[in-house]
């Protein structure tokens, strides 16, 4: 990749997420049919299902990242992979704390132990948010990076276990909107949320890109300050 | 405003709420970066006898 496109590429990514969710959200608002049963609230539906979706995005992106180091061996792949999860445990926070307030709308209660879903997906942030305790325990170097990597390869495998468990098992509250038989809303309504979705992706591609940025610099300053002591 | 809009409001504000405090915190890490690379250039020019 040029230098000129790796430089532009957060700018890029972010003015396109810009577009994208400020679009998405007036569909949502001014186009989309409010929701038969839940009436105004389902609007948190927009950008809740896009966080989650995106939090697993960026999991299932740290895991892949991880395997690369484990397969190639290029270092460079760590620094990228904890930035993926960085940004998935950013959203899969933003996940718990919408979906609550969604829950608590809809349901009448912020938490519910008895969805498998939520419980599953508060397994996969927990997982993910001890990555850091694991990674900060140990020094530098190629042992911490080759124990994060295998770290952030087991917790991939939760992410099909969170998503397909309320298929499988059955739910009580929480609704499923994505089945075998394709999308169960109204092509206004799936419209919407497809364009709030890219644009979430977009987000997290953008904040992705300037987090890295920002960790590649401190690295090599750290880097320059040991040759210059 | 009802009870609907207040949460919907509310789940709305909490993504741009992050998104603020994650230029905050980019802001703050930039600035930081910024001081710590004229510290090494000072640090460079008196190795350099500059």
């Amino acid at each position: 990749m040029s230098t000129w496109s790796r430089n532009r590429e957060p700018f890029l990514l972010t003015a396109a997420a810009t577009v994208l969710l400020l679009g998405g959200l007036a569909l949502a608002f001014f186009w989309a049919p409010e929701d038969a049963d839940q009436g105004f609230s389902q609007k948190i539906f927009y950008i809740h299902v896009p966080i989650a979706l995106t939090a697993y995005a960026c999991f299932g992106w740290g895991a892949w990242k991880a395997l690369r180091l484990l397969w190639i061996g290029d270092r460079k792949y760590d620094l990228e992979s904890y930035t993926a999860i960085h940004m998935g445990v950013i959203f899969g926070l933003l996940t718990l704390v919408t979906g609550s307030i969604w829950a608590k709308v809809s349901w009448g209660q912020w938490w519910t132990w008895g969805e498998r879903q939520l419980v599953l997906f508060l397994i996969l942030f927990l997982f993910y948010s001890s990555y850091f305790m694991l990674r900060y325990s140990t020094d530098p170097g190629p042992r911490r990076e080759r124990n994060s990597a295998v770290y952030a390869l087991f917790g991939v495998v939760l992410i099909p276990v969170s998503f397909l468990a309320v298929r499988i098992a059955g739910t009580i509250l929480h609704p499923t909107i994505f089945t075998h038989e394709g999308a169960n809303l109204p092509g206004e309504m799936l419209a919407a949320f497809l364009v709030c979705l890219a644009g979430m992706l977009a987000l997290a591609a953008g904040l992705y890109r300037v987090e890295l940025a920002g960790k590649r610099i401190d690295a090599q300053l750290r880097e320059l300050r040991e040759l210059l002591a | 405003m009802t009870t609907a809009e207040k949460y919907v409001t509310a789940a709305y504000l909490v993504l741009l709420g992050a998104v603020l405090t994650y230029l905050v915190i980019i802001a703050l890490k930039v600035g930081r970066l910024e001081q710590e690379l004229a510290d090494l250039t000072r640090m460079a020019r008196e190795k350099l006898g500059g």
